[in-house]
């Protein structure tokens, strides 16, 4: 699903190129004109609503069949209006296709992009944009038959190994086998639909690309059971959210909304048990779930913002089983996305 | 002992026009080695394709029913378009409210079709477009709350509709003074108009697209942003007005030079001999192209997918994202397609018609 944002130029040829150069003159527009710190959220208020440019992928942002969008990335939509209005409805999603949605979050369309943008230092420092926390961290995977028996990478000498054209999948996929010292016969592969079929025949044993789209492609094989998603990652794609430079305000909000709920899965907090944490002596979880107000409003927040959001959307880990979890469609592992306590990436700073 | 009765007249005619009917039919399918082949090769190719084609769309089909079940059956899913039918026509627009995009499509379709009638070909039909537009587009803003509906929320059919139907109708005048200006005796003008005709014929319609949604806004002094969907619809008013001047220009030329004369002759000043002599058979001329041209501009509008709008195209295909119905793609896309078939096929058909009622006689 995000591939799209790492391809190279030749992949479309003109029109790609066309938008590059616009990009290009973006910088050159947009670095002069960095917002002053606090316009942003000055802006949402005045407008009652925040705007947020999302893409569309299964599981992560998906307009319903009422029309209402749902999915991993949207939730934190939904939390970051929580923080703002205590209205999980006061956000208005707007999809926004890879070339377009960084111009359009420069020109003040958007508020912040929950795209699932790779976080990379060009992009913080050429284009001029702050990151929030990874709320999402993907990577290339490998994706095979599980009647080949094959449990690890490395075991994949000699593998026939089908790759998009014109993607970063194809650099880092050469970069893997050579690092491993093992061979393997790429198949180039430009159609998505033609890089499923391929793989689903037999023409391929292995498919690679970011993982969450893997995972995507896998639950739309004939046969999704007889294939498995390898742990490892061959690349990283730390997915966050991305807003304009220069509005400190704006990213605290954006942080610490992010670290609420990662911080309410460490604390063991669900949007089941909630309440019965409104009573705790820890004063760790006090301060937490606004029973003690200083938190809040220091950061200009309606002191409960945190208890809101996790009675209303849950915890980082119930906003990721809900949309993409192992129990969903989607079908995703944890894998990196775990708490540090579990052995994963995620670690909140502390609320204090 | 019977009667051994006459075949009737008229049953005598009837056989013979069969025969006749046969004979031409024969002589068409099978009338030389080149043609019986032509027709062998395409009953293989009907044999091969239609009997699938059935048992894909109606016989293994799933009408009703849950996703599991379309996942068990190996034709399509039809219940996939029931479930998301309303996704489709109206995508984000707030449901209670879906009666306005309705009656937008059918105000749209109405105006379209009396459009159509050569017979109500009149100075108010101008009128006629004049209000509808601006009443469709006030009815999708949400009126009488207008604006309480932002942009972003339209979707779907009424969409695509809108696009269509306000790319052609604004380029109209445009496309107008593009060709008159074409054919300008001033440098000036001349040369402005064949510039924006040649540019905008010289380039593809997604770089136009990405010029007026990506580039446009960074011109613009910051915290000023012009909607979205506004910019896309100037960019294809502009795009469409090139092609259409191109058509206008054609027609002034088939109007011929006696014309002119005779109109000057008359004492009939430049704008006077256009609006009286010359335009009314320029346009007249060239109807037929202008309904070709609606149905390339009709299916253009699906190109506003790569700058994240959602028109009927895009909202089926999103709607085969939805982690409960996903990769229903195949009906996804057979269902639009069929709609767009639909407006093109008919569209295409009326053109016919035109070219042939319209044809000149005597001259």
């Amino acid at each position: 699903m995000f591939h799209a944002l790492k391809r190279l130029p030749s992949k479309i040829g003109l029109s790609r190129i066309v938008a590059v150069g616009v990009l290009a003159l973006a910088v050159g527009a947009a670095l002069p004109s960095a917002a002053r710190a606090g316009a942003t959220l000055d802006a949402i208020k005045a407008r009652g609503v925040i705007k947020v440019g999302v893409g569309t992928a299964p599981g992560f942002f998906t307009p319903d069949s009422s029309g209402r969008w749902q999915g991993f990335f949207v939730d934190f939509g939904r939390a970051l209006a929580i923080a703002v209005f205590n209205d999980p409805d006061k956000v208005q999603f707007t999809n926004s296709s890879p070339q377009q949605r960084l111009p359009a979050l420069q020109s003040g369309e958007f508020d912040i992009l929950l795209s699932g943008v790779t976080q990379t230092i060009s992009r913080a420092t050429h284009l001029g944009f702050h990151f929030g926390p990874v709320i999402f961290y993907d990577g290339q995977g490998l994706l095979v038959a599980k009647k080949l028996g094959i449990t690890k990478g490395s075991q994949l000498d000699g593998a026939t190994v089908c790759v998009q054209t014109g993607t970063t999948g194809e650099l880092n996929i050469a970069d893997f086998f050579r690092q491993n010292k093992i061979s393997f016969k790429p198949v180039v592969i430009e159609e998505t639909s033609q890089f499923r079929d391929a793989f689903a025949t037999g023409r391929c044993d292995v498919l690679t690309q970011d993982s969450s789209d893997l995972a995507i492609e896998r639950i739309q094989l004939p046969k999704p059971d007889d294939y498995v998603l390898l742990p490892e990652r061959i690349s990283k794609e730390p997915l966050a959210p991305a807003i304009r430079y220069g509005d400190d305000q704006w990213l605290e909000i954006v942080n610490w909304v992010v670290y609420a709920t990662i911080q309410a899965e460490e604390y063991g907090i669900t949007s089941a048990n909630v309440d019965s944490f409104l009573t705790s002596d820890d004063p760790g979880i006090k301060r937490f779930l606004g029973v003690d107000p200083t938190l809040g409003e220091a950061a200009k927040l309606d002191p409960k913002f945190a208890y809101t959001i996790i009675k209303t959307l849950g915890n980082y880990g119930e906003i990721f089983d809900r949309n993409v979890g192992p129990n969903t469609k989607v079908g995703f592992e944890r894998g990196y996305n775990r708490l540090w306590t579990q052995g994963g990436l995620l670690y909140s700073p502390p609320f204090r | 002992m019977t009667d051994f009765a006459e075949p009737s007249l008229p049953t005598v005619e009837m056989r013979a026009r069969l025969v006749r009917w046969r004979q031409r039919w024969w002589r068409g399918l099978f009338g030389s080695p080149g043609t019986a082949a032509i027709t062998l090769a395409c009953i293989v190719f009907l044999a091969a394709v239609v009997p699938p084609m059935v048992r894909w769309t109606v016989i293994d089909a799933v009408w009703f029913g849950t996703p599991d079940a379309c996942h068990l059956a190996s034709g399509a899913c039809w219940a996939f378009i029931g479930e998301k039918f309303r996704f489709i026509l109206f995508g984000f627009y707030p449901a209670p409210l879906q009666w306005k995009p309705l009656l937008v499509v059918l105000l749209l379709l109405t105006v379209i079709a009396v459009s159509a009638v050569p017979r109500c070909w009149h100075r108010r039909l101008l009128a006629l477009w004049a209000t509808a537009i601006p009443v469709a587009i006030l009815l999708m803003a949400g009126a009488p709350q207008i604006g309480s509906i932002p942009t972003g929320s339209w979707a779907g059919l009424p969409l695509t509709l809108l696009l269509t139907v306000i790319s052609l109708v604004a380029a109209l005048p445009l496309a107008l003074l593009l060709a008159l200006g074409r054919q300008s005796r001033r440098g000036g003008v001349r040369w402005m108009s064949i510039i924006v005709i040649e540019v905008m014929r010289g380039v593809p319609l997604i770089t136009v697209l990405y010029a007026a949604t990506l580039l446009l806004p960074l011109m613009l002094p910051t915290g000023l942003t012009i909607d979205k969907l506004l910019r896309a619809q100037v960019a294809l008013v502009v795009f469409v007005a090139a092609y259409m001047a191109e058509i206008i220009r054609a027609g002034l030329q088939g109007v011929g030079n006696g014309q002119y004369e005779a109109a000057k002759s008359l004492g009939l000043g430049y704008w006077t001999t256009l609006r009286l002599v010359v335009l009314p058979q320029a346009l007249r001329i060239v109807i037929p192209s202008f309904v070709n041209l609606a149905i390339g501009v009709l299916q253009s509008t699906t190109l506003v997918i790569v700058i994240g709008m959602f028109d009927f195209l895009n909202t089926a295909r999103v709607s085969a994202n939805d982690p409960d119905w996903l990769g229903f793609f195949h009906e996804a896309f057979f269902f639009t397609g069929a709609v767009y078939f639909l407006f093109s096929f008919l569209t295409s058909r009326y053109s016919l018609w035109l070219e042939r009622r319209l044809r000149p006689t005597g001259r």
